[in-house]
Order: structure tokens, then sequence, then C-alpha cells
């Protein structure tokens, strides 16, 4: 079922960083409006509320935004972003908040390109830098935004919106991919064990009007 | 998985409920009874003359938490409602669904597999335990015979065919349950026929509450997932009725109610006192054999069994979740299949 084309969907910042982790997470939370929390989830919000409260502050003559609402409408893509350092010498520097030790999985440069994308429209200036913040190792990984990322943001812009006009679930991750499955706060909701025996739900579908004899 | 959390039922008549901090204060006659952390509770399932205050009211909505006020014989009178959640896409699928006869036809067909199947494994336990020869004979002789109902089932080619085979099923169920119940007790719970609005016989007055309580936890789970709880597919859409939660049911009134009434009889945990009979001839539980049930449900909502698809330990409070989610996979295309409940 597709949605009037008039009518385009404004992805979420968040959405593209779910998309890149799973599509199928990314379906659950933004097309079903599932969410669960879980321990990273939870100490994540905790630790934006924090990065939220300071909002204003500035040091050495750097102005800081905190929470600033972003958008980019040749993109189609809206959100907030944790961190934007305004320097002296004119650059725009976002900084991403993330409660993991180090990356993972590149869905978090994937959000924070988006983010200087939507920066770079708001302002016309360019954005070539940004950093992602570390809570638990408090480290600063900094990261380019090349060709490649821009690159990468815009298809996954095209691919999340055919993804969240569809009302269909893509599968669970599958091989290698799948051990982000054991991290992800949306599991039981998802029940990869569940879709990934889908042969076994049509074999007991064909033997459902068998009842096995096992009288006494 | 949604957590299975505690439902918190109240029988007592004019209590009322009030938000105090994050916990819910159960108040009768001015007298603080109890008081429970609102994060342990999925629901609040209030029987007649049960008052909340707008504050908790408000923060249940909030938080998608379910209240079912249900007349004192159990009878549904009125849930709260917060904002409709869930996904209309999911909706759309399952009204769509609904309107293909034939899917919805398949659908209906493993509803009642279930229903049939479920009831056969009782009688099977009921004849694994029998005390005399003639008793396990009747039972033997019923689960065959529902077994060649069962393998009717794929013939059914019209809804109205299906209700035929489940109707028939079901008397043949019924007719030989009364061999399941203890020797001792059997006079003192004489059942023929299944019978209801009201029901006419103390066993009877039993299952119809169990079915109600079960009923209430199915359109839960249906509504979490966020399906319409209304639009069933082997019940027929009638105002008011919940036909897919109805539908959801058949799969859970044998194992976790018809089983329980039995236990509950075979231990003389429920005795005739419990129930009062009416001038006319219908019976009902009383107050103290309605608390008697409920907590026996609780408990047995809380023991685990291993879910035949997804192999680990289940909280049985939580099958109707299950299956809810199936069926919304299904509707959707996820998965190829819906596969009733299958007790093992």
């Amino acid at each position: 079922m597709q949605r009037p084309s008039d009518d385009r969907l404004q992805i979420p910042l968040s959405a593209l960083n779910q998309y890149a982790y799973c599509p199928r997470r990314c379906f659950l939370i933004h097309g079903e409006g599932e969410f669960r929390d879980n321990v990273h989830t939870v100490s994540g919000t905790l630790e934006h509320e924090q990065v939220d409260r300071q909002a204003g502050e500035s040091k050495a003559g750097v102005r800081v935004e905190y929470a600033l609402p972003v958008w980019s409408d040749a993109l189609g893509l809206s959100g907030r972003c944790d961190v934007v350092e305004f320097h002296p010498d004119g650059a725009i520097y976002p900084v991403e908040y993330k409660h993991g030790k180090r990356k993972q999985w590149d869905n978090d440069d994937l959000q924070l390109t988006a983010q200087a994308l939507c920066l770079e429209e708001m302002t016309g200036k360019p954005v070539t830098t940004g950093a992602i913040f570390h809570q638990q190792s408090k480290r600063r990984r900094e990261v380019a935004f090349d060709d490649n990322l821009r690159r990468a943001v815009k298809s996954a812009v095209v691919a999340v919106q055919a993804l969240l006009s569809s009302a269909a679930c893509p599968p669970p991750l599958c091989g290698i991919d799948a051990r982000r499955c054991g991290e992800c706060s949306l599991r039981g909701i998802c029940q990869p064990e569940l879709i990934g025996s889908d042969r076994e739900l049509e074999q007991l579908s064909q033997t459902l009007f068998e009842p096995e004899e096992e009288l006494p | 998985m949604t957590l299975l959390q505690n439902t918190l039922y109240v029988t007592t008549p004019d209590a009322y409920l009030r938000l105090e901090g994050e916990t819910v204060c159960v108040m009768v006659e001015q007298q603080r009874r109890l008081q429970v952390p609102l994060h342990h509770l999925g629901a609040l399932v209030l029987f007649d003359h049960v008052m909340l205050s707008p504050a908790l009211l408000g923060r249940c909505a909030e938080d998608g938490r379910s209240v079912v006020w249900l007349n004192r014989s159990g009878r549904f009178q009125a849930r709260l409602e917060g904002p409709v959640n869930g996904n209309i896409l999911l909706r759309q699928a399952q009204f769509r669904t609904a309107e293909d006869g034939r899917a919805a036809l398949v659908l209906a067909r493993a509803t009642v597999a279930g229903k049939l199947r479920n009831s056969r494994q009782v009688l099977m336990r009921g004849a694994r335990e029998a005390k005399s020869g003639a008793d396990r004979d009747t039972l033997v002789k019923a689960a065959r015979l529902l077994a060649i109902q069962i393998r009717k089932l794929p013939q059914a080619e019209t809804l109205d065919a299906l209700r035929g085979f489940e109707g028939d099923g079901a008397r043949l169920y019924f007719e030989s349950l009364p061999a399941v119940m203890r020797e001792p007790v059997r006079e003192q719970f004489p059942f023929e026929a299944r019978s209801r609005r009201p029901p006419r016989d103390a066993f009877n007055a039993l299952i119809s509450f169990l079915y109600a309580l079960v009923l209430a936890d199915c359109r839960a789970a249906l509504e979490t997932v966020g399906l319409d709880p209304q639009l069933g597919f082997l019940h027929a859409v009638r105002p008011g009725r919940p036909a897919l939660a109805l539908d959801l049911l058949e799969e859970f009134r044998a194992p976790l109610a018809d089983r329980l009434a039995l236990t509950l009889i075979n231990r003389g945990q429920i005795q005739p006192g419990d129930f009062d009979c009416r001038e006319g001839g219908a019976v009902l539980l009383n107050d103290k054999g309605r608390k008697t049930v409920i907590t026996a449900y609780q408990e047995r909502k809380q023991e685990t069994l291993t879910h035949p698809l997804l192999q680990q330990d289940t909280p049985i409070g939580l099958l109707p979740h299950i299956q809810a989610r199936l069926l919304a996979r299904f509707l959707r295309q996820d998965v190829r299949a819906y596969v009733p409940y299958l007790q093992r």
C-alpha cells in the first residue's frame, strides 16, 4: 500500500541510524510505532537529558548549541543534533553523543553525516567534519564527511522512504549481521527466531489437521 | 517480548483506586487495603462498582495499561481506551484478510483446529489419569472421534460448514468431559451440556467465568500488537462483539480455562458452596468462589512452559501475546502461515 506521493514522508534522522543498523528495526520503530527500552536505550536517554540540559553554555570562543533542531527540505530529513559547535573561524561542527564505547557499526557515522547535510542546507556553509562522543570512554572520534558518506546518506534516505511507505516489514538480519540482534532492544518484538522458523511454521500448518495418535 | 506483569483484580464493591506517587492505592470504606507499584501492573480488571480517580485513569491511558470493568459474573462492561496506537497499515491488512473469504477461511480453520486439538489434549490427559477403566474408555473413544472431526476440517469450504464441524466437536468434547472429574466430586458437579447466559449449573458457571478472564487477556494481547479486536475471521462481526478476541480465545479455552476448572474441582479447591443458585435455575460463582478462581488463574499464568515454536521458557500468561504477535506477523505477510497455540 503506497502513501499518496504528494505527502512525502519526512524521515527522522534517527531512522537513518536505525536503518543502517537493521532495516527491520527501522520499520518496527518508525513504521509500526513499536519501541521498547532496554539497558542501552534507557541509559542513552538519560545521557541525552544531561546533554540537553546544559543548553547555551560556551567554551573558549566556541558557541555551543545543544539539542538543536535541524532539517533538510531537499532530502526530506528532520531531527535534532545533540551538540553543534560554532567555531570563531566559521567552522560548524556537529557532535553526536553515543552511549557505547566505540563504533561497532557505521550507523552512527551515517547519522552524523546526515546532520551535517542538514546544517549545510540551513546555513549555506560547508560542514566538513564532526565527531562522535563516546560516553563510556569519554573520547571524541572525528568523522570527515567525505563523498562516500554523503552518497551513503542520500541512498539511505531513498531506501528509508521506500521502506516506510510500504506495509511490508523487512526480514530479520541473517548471517554475520545477526550478531547485532543480541544487543537490540527490539529483539522480543522482532522475534527473529520465529521468523527464522518460517519453514517450520509452514510445515506445522500443514500437519494442523493431523492430530497425533498418542492415546494411552 | 512483552513483560508478563501482574493484573490487579479488584472484586470488592465500592472500592476506590487512586494514584499515589508511582503506586495504586486501593481504598475500601476510607481504609487503605492495598498499595501496589504501578510498574508491576500490566492491567486492571475491576468487577462491578469499583471507582478510579481521574489521575489514575489518566496515567493508565498514558502508559497503555488496560483497564477493564466486568460485571459480577465476569461479563464485559467497559474498558478504558487511550490514544489509538499500533500500525494502521497492520489494521488495513487485517481488514483486507477478513474481506478475502479464502484467507479468512484458512485462518478460521486454523483456529478451530487449535481449539479441537487442545480440547482433545484435555481428554487424553484425563484418559491417562483415569482411575476407572470405564472413564478411560469413554475418554479414549471421545478423543478418537475428535481426531476424526479434526481431519475433516480441511473439507469445510465455507465458514458455516466449519462452524458446523466445530459445534459437533465441542459437543463430543463436553459430553465426555465429566469423565475427567474424579469420582467423589463428580456428583457435586452434574454437567450435561454447555449452557450460558446464564449458566445453569456450577461447572458451566465456573468455565464461563474463566472464559471471561481469558477473553480479557486475549483482547488486551490483540490491542497490544495493534490489531482490532472487533474484526474476527471465525466469529462474525457484530456491534460490540470482540470477534477477533473470541477467535483467539478458542485456542485457549481448553488448556487455560477448562483444564484449570477441572483441577480446581478435582482438588476440592472449588466446592458447591462457592456458587449461588438463583430462583429459576441460574447458577453463578459467589464472592468467595470468584476469589478462589481469580487467585488460581493468576498463579497459573505465572507458571512457565517451553513454547513449542520459540523453544524457550514462557510464562503461560504470555501465550495470548505470543499468538497475537504471530497473527500480526501473518497478516502483514511477515510469515507464511498462522499456527495456533497447540498444547503438548
